[in-house]
């Protein structure tokens, strides 16, 4: 199944305005803990990791500026601190 | 002390305990004596490796660089696979007499409680998903076991200074107190912990991610009317913004790790005087505890690209590292000495080829890949790396509250479950149907059995361990047939490893003379998916390397050469 991303609301406007009210007197703090909640509660309802990979993606790929993907540098190093659960030897 | 003298002494603090350093003969000798095996590191996987090549009859030298046993719980949590190995290493129900059984685990947001989840939810299984038990009690044990053993000759105060791979033997300088002496190894297996120095001493390295972020580990002595559950904290009120996980130990010693934060200077935090705050807090003002002991710690997910150089083998913390959440470190430290003990038995018979060692590090390789996955996920979970990872964390806590699915996310720990080695090169691909978990490469499950002399049993228990085990699965009235397909499948394997054939006549139907023990409840059939004919071929590690419903005996001969790496 792919991500649809052609118009599905039966509403627009009416889901657009009652997400801005969602938001209403919230800080900004609050609002992006709101939104944070919003993405995990639709990730649930759709379930799918490939539908949700691909919204990842559309949703980075729509960045206002081309966003680089950093490759992740691990930390690397053999002084790394030992776990103390370790073995002692 | 000497070794022997342990189990005569009854309530024995094992943290005190101090063994003589005894000079050898191998010291005197005019050239290096040779060691079939060597293994350094008297921890737990190093004392479990050499009981398990001990009894395949292979001698073993073990050495450690100290004279004691671990101090403070460390490890602590023991999972139901460890055990299984454990009871065939002859010390499982010594560590379950002592230790604290448990299975289910609870987690509070704040002040209430989120979740709980049963690790062991389906019953017809002998040990529980987890015991608790302090490290020095299992290296305590463990050691005993290694008393009875005349094939391992544990030196204590040998330090490995040196290591030098030979054509046919790696030349090993130990360090006494007496001086320098050399020997050789036909193997030699680095169990010597995170710091280890074969590693260093063969130029390699453990890499990986380091977490930026410090706990502080408390064993109290208390009393305390909680249950033996594994209860974790976020931002309870007694420790607020930080997470908090208690366990309960044996001897009435409770552990408590508290998440400090990066900033938190560990020399101050691990000091009495500052600890007490946290444990009042937790506590109450007036309760009354001793602090057994206390460190502070953090941690990496890391591991060497490589457990295999030539004939220097590492396994456990040596090989790989993980964060404690989860309790993945000694339990697949314990699963890579039981991966490897049956190898090495087999390659130093002259059973299997050199190779058959390759797929030790494959498969542990791939086992600490897993480990790591799920322990840095946790990690990030509660140790959130930056604001919007910490954002969404908080936001998955607040929504599972009220929201079945966001429990789901919230990652206290994914608790140690052995690796399913799905894509072993020892495995037979399935030629017939099967449903359920007993695939090629699942650790074997255990049922609860009935034998021969009527009385109850375990299916695991009755597996000798060294050698091939086939269970073939029968109707008790048809015993003829039976008998035939196991004798079939005997004749089979003669001349290419050892085959313990266990022959199962299915609930319902009588053992009689043939069966080796009997269904009882019809869990073996339910677990392994068999029907009367149905053979499950289990490698001496107890992992499934092939299935049939009716095999002849050149399939057998066929497996068995695939699980040596001879195919």
């Amino acid at each position: 199944m792919d991500l649809i991303t052609t118009p599905h609301f039966a509403s627009a406007d009416d889901f657009y305005e009652a997400l801005i009210e969602t938001h209403r007197d919230l800080s900004v703090e609050e609002s992006h803990a709101l939104n944070a909640r919003l993405v995990l509660l639709l990730a649930n309802h759709i379930g799918t990791i490939d539908v949700l990979r691909q919204a990842l993606a559309a949703a980075r790929d729509s960045a206002p500026a081309p966003v680089q993907v950093q490759p992740q540098t691990p930390q690397t190093s053999s002084q790394a601190p030992v776990p103390a659960h370790a073995a002692k030897r | 002390m000497k070794l022997g003298d342990l189990s005569s002494q009854p309530n024995l603090d094992y943290q005190q305990v101090r063994f003589d350093y005894e000079r050898s003969p191998d010291q005197d000798a005019a050239t290096p004596v040779r060691h079939p095996v060597v293994i350094v590191g008297a921890g737990p996987v190093g004392m479990a490796l050499a009981i398990d090549l001990a009894q395949q009859n292979v001698p073993v030298l073990l050495l450690d660089n100290d004279t004691s046993l671990s101090v403070g719980s460390r490890a602590l949590c023991f999972a139901k696979r460890t055990l299984e190995i454990f009871d065939r290493l002859g010390v499982g129900e010594r560590m379950m007499q002592k230790g604290v059984s448990w299975n289910l685990g609870k987690v509070f947001f704040g002040e209430d409680l989120l979740y709980e989840f049963n690790l062991l939810p389906e019953s017809g299984h002998q040990r529980p998903a987890f015991i608790n038990l302090q490290q020095y009690y299992v290296e305590g044990y463990l050691a005993e076991r290694i008393a009875q053993l005349p094939l391992i000759q544990l030196r204590w105060a040998n330090k490995v200074a040196g290591v030098e791979q030979c054509t046919d033997h790696v030349l090993v300088t130990i360090e006494t107190p007496d001086g320098n002496y050399q020997i050789e190894a036909g193997y030699l297996v680095g169990c010597d912990g995170a710091r280890s120095a074969v590693r260093q001493l063969i130029g390699q390295e453990s890499k990986g991610r380091i977490f930026r972020d410090r706990f502080l580990i408390a064993d109290i002595k208390m009393p305390m009317d909680k249950p033996a559950e594994r209860w974790f904290w976020f931002d309870p009120p007694f420790h607020r913004n930080q997470s908090v996980l208690l366990h309960m130990q044996p001897d009435g010693v409770w552990r408590i790790d508290f998440q400090l934060g990066w900033d938190a200077d560990p020399e101050f935090e691990k000091r009495p005087e500052n600890i007490k705050p946290r444990i009042d807090a937790l506590l109450g003002q007036d309760a009354r505890y001793t602090l057994e002991w206390a460190s502070v710690y953090t941690f990496a997910c890391l591991r060497m690209d490589a457990f295999r150089h030539g004939r220097v083998l590492f396994a456990g913390d040596s090989a790989h590292g993980v964060s404690p959440f989860g309790a993945r470190g000694a339990n697949s430290g314990i699963q890579d000495a039981e991966n490897l003990a049956w190898k090495l038995a087999l390659v130093l018979r002259g059973q299997a080829g050199d190779r058959l060692l390759d797929s030790y590090a494959e498969e542990r390789e791939f086992a600490a890949d897993e480990n790591i996955l799920n322990s840095t996920r946790a990690t990030d979970f509660i140790t959130p790396k930056s604001e919007i990872s910490k954002l969404f964390r908080d936001a998955t806590l607040h929504l599972a509250r009220k929201h079945p699915f966001a429990r789901s996310l919230v990652n206290s720990g994914r608790l140690s479950v052995p690796a399913v080695l799905d894509a072993s090169t020892l495995n037979t691909a399935d030629t017939d149907a099967f449903e359920g978990r007993m695939r090629p490469g699942a650790p074997a499950a255990d049922a609860p059995v009935r034998l021969c002399d009527g009385s109850d049993g375990w299916l695991l228990r009755q597996l000798h361990g060294g050698e091939f085990v086939a269970l073939v699965f029968g109707d008790g009235n048809h015993a003829a047939e039976l008998r035939a397909a196991s004798d079939t499948l005997s004749r089979a394997a003669e001349g290419i490893a050892p085959l313990q054939v266990i022959r199962i006549a299915a609930q319902g139907t009588p053992a009689g003379a043939v069966a080796s023990l009997v269904d009882s409840e019809g869990l073996i059939a339910q677990r392994y998916d068999m029907e009367p004919g149905s053979v499950v071929l289990l490698r001496p590690d107890q992992h499934v390397c092939a299935r049939w419903r009716r095999p002849s005996a050149d399939a057998l001969k066929a497996a068995l050469h695939t699980a040596l790496a001879a195919a």
